[in-house]
This record gives C-alpha cells, sequence and structure tokens, in this order.
C-alpha cells in the first residue's frame, strides 16, 4: 500500500525546502508602516555605519573650534555647531553609533540571559521556576533606570558598566516574554515526542522549544532596542553614560540643555534622532508581531 | 528478538498508579491497573475521554511519572531505572501520538523529524548513512521520496501520520503506545494507516498497545481489548469474547452505542443516565455505579474487584464475582 | 428529477452551488454545482471527507460564507420556496434562528463563556418571538428540560457543563425558536459514544416533536443508518451520489460510496483486511479535470479524466454521477464488486 502508487497531486516545489521566513517576509510586506519602519531602520544602520566616510572623528566630531560655537543651522553646518563649536551634524551621525551599537549589545546580553532564565524556568517549572521568577520579581519591582543609576554610580561611569547595568535591568522582561511561550510549547505533544525518542532536556529546550515561540520573542527584542536606545540617552543625559567628548545622543541632549533657549536646534536634532529611531523600531516592531503571528495567515 | 522465552510477557503492568495533584484533592488518572502484553499481539485500551487511557500509556513509557505499581518489560521493572537508563530503555518502548498536527515540529523538515531518534541516540553518526536510513524508513511507511525535505504544514494528516510512525520505527522497538493513532484522520485515510500498523506488526514482530475510544478500530485491530472507566479497567477477555459476551453493564452500553453504518442491523441501544463522575478522590465505592443500570446496594459501599469470570475474561462488578464466588 | 418540481414538499433545496475561497494560494473550489434537497420533516445526511465543502454547505444555506474570502459565484438556495439570495442583511437576520438554525461542531467554542446558559437561550427567543423578557427566560428553562438539563441549572456558565451537556445547550438554543430547518454540522463528533448515543437519542425525539427538517452534516456511515431518511455523498464540492438509506447502503453504486464503506472496519468480521481508497483528497485548488475522483479510482475510464459525469438515475430519486453507468446498467448495479 506504498503511496508511490497513489495519484497524490505533486507539487513542483517539494523537493527543495521552503524557507518558512518567506512567508514571514510576505505578510511583512503588506503593512506599510512596517516597510516604513524597516526602510529607516536600515538606513539608520547604513548611516552608522558609513559615518567615517563622511566625518572624521578627530577632525569633525571632537576638535573643540571655539570660534565657530553656536552657529545656527547653514550651508557649512546642516544643523549648526555646539557650545565648543563642533558640527551637530557629524556628532549625531557619529552618536548613532555609540546608541545603536549599545542598544543592540544590551538587547543582545539581556536576550540571552534572561532567555536562558525563562526557558529553563518555564521547561523545568517546580520550585526552580518559583526561585528564579520570584526574583525576577523583585529585579522588576524596582524601576529599571532606578536600578541601572544604582548599578552605574556603584560601578562607576563606563560603557561597559552601562550595559551591565542596563542588562540587568532588562533581563526579567526577557525572562518572562520567554517563559510563557515555553509553558505552552511543553506541554505540546512533539516536545513529549522528542523525550520519547530520548532527547535529553537541553536538546528538548534548544531544538524543539525555542525555535517555536520565537515571535514574541523577536517582537519584544524589537521593541526593547528602541527602548534601551531611550535608556541609553536617559543615562548619558543624567550624566551616567557615555562620556564626553565621545558623541552620544542622550549626551548631546544633555549638554544642550543650557542652550535650549536661545539654541534650540542643539537639542532638536539629537532629540529628532532619537525620536526617528525609536519610531522605525516601533513601526518594524508592531509589523513583525503581525507577520510573525501565523492566526493572521491570510 | 524472539530467541529468549516466547512464553512470557513482554510487557506486564502491575498495580499502576498515576494520581495528579489538583487544587481540589487527588485526581486518580490511572488506578491500580494491571494487565499483560505478549510479544507479537496487540492490546487494545478503550474508554471515553477521561478515563485515563493516554495517561496509562504514558505512565507505561514514563513520559509520566507513575506514582506506585510496577511496569516490568522483558521481566525488568522499568519504573525503578534512573533517568540515563530509561532514556536508553526508549529505543525498545516507543509511542505514536494522536495528533498528527502537533506531535510534530513544526520548523522541521521530514527528515529531520525521522532522522532524529538515530542522531539523538548515536545509533548512525554519519550524515549521509543517516539519511539511507531515512529514505529507508519513509519507504517502509509509504512516503514518497520527494518529500523528504518537506515541512509538516505541507502535508495531510494521513502523510503526516506516517512520518510519525516512522519516528517511532527509527529505534528498532519491540513495543509501541499507539495512543489514538488514526482518531484524527478521515475514515479513507484511516483505513490506509491502520493497514500500514498492520502490516509493520506481521513484518517487524512488533508489539502494540492500542489506545482509542473507537469501538470499531479497537475491534478490528487488537488480540485483546480492555475495557477502562475512570481510571479503573473495568473489564479485560479477548476480542471476540469481549464483543460476543460482554458482562459489564459499562461495556454492554458502550458497544450498544457504536453506531453501525448498516441499516438491517437494529441493536438494542443501552443508555447511560447522566455522564462520568469526577475522578478527584473518588469514593470507595463502584465507580460506575451512579450511571449503572443495574446498581445494588452493595455497589455503592463497596468497590468490585477484577476477577477471572472465564480462563481470560476478567471484570469488575458485582453482577459477575457473585456469579464465581458467591457471598 | 421529478421531485424537484413540487417545491410545497421541500423545506430546503439547492441548486447547482458554486462557492469559492478566493485566497492568495489561489482560488479554492469549495463547491462547484452542488445540489441538494430536503424533504419537509425528514432528515438528509450530507456524508463526505474533510475538506469536501461540507460545511461550506452548511454555511451558505445560513448565508454565513465568510466573504472576504468566500464568494458565492453561482447557484440557488430556497429555503421553504424562498430564495435567500434576494434577501436583505436586515430579512437574513430574522431567518437565521427562526426558519433555519445550526448546531456546530464544538460545543466549547459555540458558547459564549461570559453569559449564563439560560441568557444565551433567551437572546435567541427574545429576538425572534413577541415575548416579554420574563416569558423568554421561562421559555429559556423549558428549552433546557426538554434538552435533559434541569431548568435549575439555567443560571450556570457553560464552563460548568461538561461537554455534552453544553452541546445539549447548543441544541438548545438551535430549536428555542422552532425552525423549519436544522442544520447540525458534525453535532457529535466532540462527544464520546455513549454520550453520543445519548444526543442522538435526543435529537431524534426533538426533531418528531417539532417536524423539523434536518441537513446532518456527518463523516460518519453509522449516524446516517441511525438517524437519517436520505443521504448524499459529497466529494470535491459535489454530490456525487444520493438516495434514500436503503438505495445508498443496500444498492451502492458510485466506486467512492463504496470505498467509504470498505474503509470501515467491520464489527462481524474482525479478520477482514480494510480495503481503503488510494490516494488522498484532491488538493480544492487544483481540482483533476472530469470526474474529481478518478484518479483515485479503481474503474476509472478514458472518458473520466476528460468530462464531468452526468447524473444517472437509478430509480425517482437514487442518482450517481458516474460514468461506469447508463440508464440499463445502473439498476443491475455490479459494476463494482462489493
Amino acid at each position: 500500500m506504498s503511496e508511490k502508487t497513489a495519484a497524490a497531486p505533486a507539487a513542483p516545489s517539494q523537493f527543495k525546502k521552503t524557507n518558512q521566513w518567506f512567508d514571514v517576509w510576505r505578510r511583512l510586506k503588506q503593512s506599510k508602516t512596517a516597510v516604513i519602519g524597516l526602510v529607516i531602520f536600515v538606513l539608520l544602520c547604513l548611516m552608522a555605519l558609513t559615518a567615517p566616510i563622511f566625518f572624521n572623528y578627530e577632525q569633525d566630531v571632537i576638535r573643540i573650534n571655539v570660534q565657530n560655537r553656536l552657529q545656527p543651522p547653514s550651508a557649512e553646518h546642516w544643523m549648526g555647531t555646539d557650545d565648543v563649536g563642533r558640527d551637530v551634524l557629524a556628532r549625531v551621525v557619529w552618536g548613532s553609533r555609540a546608541s545603536l551599537s549599545i542598544a543592540f549589545s544590551i538587547v543582545a546580553f539581556s536576550l540571552f540571559v534572561g532567555g536562558t532564565i525563562g526557558s529553563t524556568a518555564g521547561y523545568f517549572g517546580g520550585v526552580y521556576d518559583n526561585v528564579v521568577m520570584r526574583i525576577m520579581d523583585i529585579f522588576q519591582a524596582i524601576p529599571g533606570i532606578l536600578l541601572a543609576i544604582t548599578i552605574v554610580a556603584a560601578l562607576g561611569p563606563n560603557t561597559v558598566n552601562l550595559v551591565i547595568a542596563l542588562v540587568v535591568s532588562s533581563c526579567p522582561v526577557f525572562a518572562r516574554v520567554v517563559r510563557g511561550p515555553v509553558l505552552t510549547i511543553r506541554e505540546v505533544e512533539y516536545v513529549e515526542a522528542a523525550k520519547a525518542i530520548g532527547a535529553k532536556s537541553g536538546t528538548i529546550i534548544t531544538s524543539h522549544v525555542l525555535p517555536n515561540c520565537l515571535a514574541p520573542i523577536i517582537v519584544q527584542a524589537t521593541l526593547s532596542v528602541a527602548g534601551m536606545i531611550l535608556s541609553v540617552a536617559a543615562l548619558s543625559f543624567l550624566g551616567l553614560g557615555i562620556q564626553p567628548p565621545a558623541p552620544e545622543w542622550g549626551a548631546m541632549l544633555s549638554g544642550a540643555r543650557t542652550f535650549i533657549r536661545d539654541h534650540s536646534y542643539l537639542a532638536f536634532f539629537p532629540g529628532l534622532a532619537i525620536m526617528i529611531t525609536i519610531l522605525s523600531l516601533n513601526l518594524l516592531g508592531d509589523g513583525l508581531r503581525d507577520a510573525l503571528d501565523p492566526r493572521l495567515k491570510t | 528478538m524472539s530467541e529468549t522465552n516466547t512464553n512470557a510477557p513482554l510487557l506486564e503492568v502491575k498495580g499502576l498508579k498515576k494520581y495528579f495533584k489538583t487544587r481540589r484533592g487527588m485526581l486518580h488518572a490511572v488506578d491500580d491497573v494491571s494487565f499483560k502484553i505478549e510479544r507479537g499481539k496487540t492490546l487494545g485500551i478503550v474508554g471515553e475521554s477521561g478515563c485515563g487511557k493516554s495517561t496509562l500509556g504514558r505512565a507505561i513509557l514514563r513520559l509520566l511519572e507513575p506514582n506506585g505499581g510496577q511496569v516490568l518489560f522483558e521481566g525488568q521493572d522499568v519504573a525503578n531505572l534512573n533517568a540515563e537508563q530509561m532514556r536508553l530503555k526508549r529505543r525498545d518502548m516507543q509511542i505514536i501520538f494522536q495528533d498528527p498536527f502537533s506531535s510534530l515540529n513544526p520548523r522541521k523538515t521530514i527528515a529531520q523529524t525521522i532522522g532524529e531518534p538515530l542522531k539523538l541516540n548515536k545509533i548512525i553518526t554519519d550524515k549521509n548513512k543517516r539519511m539511507e536510513r531515512v529514505l529507508e524508513l519513509m519507504s517502509i511507511v509509504g512516503l514518497a521520496e520527494r518529500l523528504v525535505n518537506t515541512y509538516p504544514h505541507e502535508l495531510d494528516g494521513g502523510r503526516r501520520q506516517r512520518i510519525g510512525v516512522a519516528r517511532a520505527l527509527a529505534l528498532n522497538p519491540k513495543f509501541i503506545v499507539c495512543d489514538e493513532p488514526v482518531s484524527a484522520l478521515d475514515v479513507s485515510i484511516q483505513a490506509q494507516v491502520l493497514n500500514l500498523m498492520k502490516e509493520l506488526q506481521s513484518s517487524l514482530g512488533l508489539t502494540y498497545m492500542f489506545i482509542t475510544h473507537d469501538l470499531s478500530v479497537v475491534n478490528h485491530f487488537s488480540d485483546d481489548i480492555g475495557v477502562m472507566y475512570l481510571g479503573r479497567m473495568i473489564e479485560k477477555a479477548p476480542a471476540e469474547e469481549l464483543f460476543a459476551n460482554p458482562i459489564h453493564p459499562y461495556t454492554k452500553a458502550l458497544l450498544s452505542a457504536i453506531p453501525i453504518p448498516d441499516i438491517h442491523y437494529k441493536m438494542e441501544r443501552i443508555l447511560l443516565r447522566g455522564e462520568v463522575s469526577s475522578p478527584i478522590e473518588p469514593p470507595n465505592m463502584c465507580r460506575f455505579a451512579p450511571r449503572c443500570n443495574d446498581c445494588m446496594e452493595k455497589c455503592r459501599t463497596s468497590e468490585p474487584a477484577l476477577v477471572e469470570v472465564s480462563p481470560g475474561h476478567f471484570v469488575s462488578c458485582f453482577l459477575a464475582s457473585d456469579e464465581v464466588m458467591p457471598v | 428529477m421529478s421531485n424537484v418540481s413540487d417545491n410545497r414538499r421541500m423545506a430546503l433545496e439547492i441548486e447547482n452551488l458554486v462557492v469559492e475561497y478566493r485566497t492568495h494560494e489561489g482560488t479554492v473550489h469549495a463547491l462547484n454545482g452542488l445540489d441538494l434537497y430536503i424533504e419537509k420533516g425528514k432528515t438528509l445526511g450530507l456524508v463526505g471527507e474533510t475538506g469536501a465543502g461540507k460545511t461550506t454547505a452548511g454555511l451558505s444555506v445560513l448565508r454565513l460564507v465568510p466573504d472576504p474570502p468566500g464568494v458565492i459565484v453561482d447557484g440557488a438556495i430556497k429555503l421553504n420556496g424562498e430564495t435567500i439570495f434576494d434577501k436583505t442583511d436586515k430579512e437574513m437576520e430574522s431567518i437565521r434562528g427562526k426558519a433555519v438554525s445550526m448546531i456546530f461542531q464544538d460545543p466549547m467554542t459555540s458558547l459564549n463563556p461570559v453569559f449564563t446558559v439560560e441568557d444565551q437561550i433567551a437572546e435567541v427567543i427574545e429576538r425572534h418571538e413577541q415575548l416579554t423578557k420574563e416569558e423568554s427566560y421561562v421559555k429559556a428553562r423549558e428549552m433546557l428540560e426538554l434538552v435533559g438539563i434541569p431548568g435549575t441549572r439555567g443560571g450556570e456558565y457553560p464552563h460548568q457543563f461538561s461537554g455534552g451537556m453544553k452541546q445539549r445547550v447548543v441544541i438548545a438554543i438551535a430549536l428555542a425558536c422552532s425552525p423549519s430547518v436544522l442544520i447540525a454540522d458534525e453535532p457529535t463528533t466532540a462527544l464520546d459514544v455513549t454520550i453520543q448515543a445519548q444526543v442522538l437519542e435526543m435529537m431524534k425525539g426533538l426533531r418528531e416533536k417539532y417536524d423539523t427538517s434536518m441537513l446532518m452534516i456527518t463523516h460518519d456511515l453509522g449516524i446516517v443508518a441511525e438517524i437519517c431518511d436520505s443521504v448524499s455523498v459529497i466529494y470535491a464540492g459535489r454530490v456525487i451520489e444520493h438516495g434514500d438509506l436503503e438505495d445508498v447502503f443496500d444498492n451502492t453504486r458510485h466506486p467512492y460510496t463504496e470505498g467509504l464503506f470498505n474503509s470501515l472496519p467491520n464489527l462481524q468480521d474482525r479478520q477482514s483486511r480494510l480495503k481503503p481508497i488510494q490516494g488522498l483528497m484532491p488538493d480544492p485548488r487544483d481540482l483533476p479535470t472530469g470526474c474529481p475522483f478518478h484518479p483515485r479510482c479503481d474503474y476509472a475510464k478514458d472518458i473520466c479524466s476528460k468530462e464531468r459525469p452526468p447524473k444517472t438515475y437509478r430509480n425517482e430519486r437514487h442518482y450517481v454521477e458516474c460514468h461506469l453507468y447508463n440508464s440499463e446498467n445502473i439498476v443491475e448495479g455490479k459494476v463494482i464488486n462489493r
């Protein structure tokens, strides 16, 4: 009773693997706002990557030039110059490197740490789950930025400590986001099937459970990058983040606050950069959420 | 396989218990169930939803840890093995699941799913040799070679169920628990899969425990049939005997309730009152008593034991056991 | 053909119904010229496998085919002699639940969890009948008693009932305004056999009491044998064999119907090998030409892949759509070996 004798509807594509991400991409394309978000975000990344081509770090970004101080936007300085005569455009462009890379590494680390905690807690359950998640609750009960301020204040303000602080404060969120779907997926029969063929817990988590709860994780990660840019900016604004003279959007905003009355462009452009980045990531994140949800499949 | 004593049962379950903790007390999913399955035979387990039949299958494979009792597989108590020993033992004891949609990982191709047991148990470490074995397994279960790189969602239920069968066969098991393997399939496809499983049984010498709610399927497929009600095995007999001569009132009602696709076949239908009572902290009485049409005083105060009323025919009912052992 | 002429006797007539679902992956041809009729007070079994178009047929009668992607391309549906495609949406709302109502397969999802069961029954009664709130709640409790649930449990919520009880509640809602046509879409598939027996027995009683005509959508020939008067076998969106119960069960003509019977395990003869239908249901986006069953048919001839077979009548009601038959050999049968 072999199936070869049966006349099955033959689709020509059946020999090659079809990529499931292609479906996601197709659905993402249908959302105009998501595509706009994606385009802006790609442009921002390109800007960060190509910054050294347009502006020399030593010459344009950090060199003090007091004769040029506080010039309004002009043909020569599109965004004007700051209080020590540095070109704001150059600093905004270079600032994207710091803001984006720090935000991404924070998200990557918290995803890894929080994801490990959340997935093991969700998969094994019981006492371990209870203890770990209560600790996460304690962390979450403290406002993230306050926790980060405390850690940076204790360890001293530099980039590494900034990353550590924000990873610690955002871990619980990721642990929760990962744990939820893991709780559902671990009850599905293919997980039981994996156990039945002799798979160990680690294999089950990494190859059966996690790949099937990627959707909420990816969405949360995208939205978190926006949040992190804001947090880094906030900490830099408070003087606890990126230290001068390195350019960073939050630090630039912070520096501009004394001149905001007469030279508002100093605050306007870095603020605009932060806003555009967050907006693009939020649009993209919302689009991804819809595209990754198979229930909305049309 | 068969060089060992063929008379000894392959699997013997003694007093197996599986309870779940709930907020309202202990849920007795499987309560003191005992039976034997001989090599190459099929034991059918029938019962309605919530009777504990799926839990029984999982407790035997220790996908759920039993709370008591013994599971003797080739004379060795599986329930006492540690995690690593059990992992190795699972090569001999496999399971086919009910739902061909949720039992396959949607992100793995057919080849990955069927090859996974070989890879995890380090049976075939070479990638190309493993693929050969995967293709061999696919042809055994009647899956066309061209499907090797497809994902489960591209296939229909019948083909998916064949993948499940191939995955279970990959480790050359001796014993397979079939948990409602065809109830999610259309009748024409159901017959294809049932025939396949029967062929595999005779060619590979498999022993099955076939769990189902469909009495006509179990009758077709099994040598012996056990009927479960609220965690208890209430009647067990060779298939023909059970259908010809059911003794327990529940079995009688169950058999009479099967809709027969024949307009000339009219059977007196025994309608049961009410619905299955709660399996949480069941009182010490016959668990079927609240729905039983022949319920006696005694049924409400004590629980009947499973006794052999004729060779191979076991029943747990005072109506039957009184005849054997008058009070 | 003569039966269609007498319209007054028909509770439901569907003629040449064509329904498509237009999706990104292509057009799904759900119904391809479905003909179906139910005489007043009778029960028709609509038998077929997953994807044959059974549920779409049921939804079409209520004009509930989701649109988009569903499009009714052609055909007519007459309910008690009135064409429902002419009705406005407003008129349709008063027809649903009153003249025709539907029981869905899954009782778990067809009840609203935040209302008590008597709320849900009374709501239907209030909408369709000139009754006060109090009166409709009294009627709701009567309906519950009728389906075998104590009226005092009316104030409980759906989650407090078991699966069988929920399906009884669903049936109570469907019958609350004594519709002339009841469409039951696999009403007992989600239930256990003993509960199924209870529910079927109850439906038989209610059908007689209310003189309801019923469309019983099912995949289970056993249920058809039990409760139906006539049966239509549907394959790839067309009725390929139709007749009274005796016609279809004892004088099976279509190879597909035959295959369905042969696929079922026989309770009397346990050792018999099952004879499944080879192959799979065709993809409704890409149906075979000619007779849609020909790729799976053991008796397929050349013509089967080229032309769609016409209806061949064995008697006034019993017909098949199959090239194996003509007006001579249809009576004798014996073209396929049972």
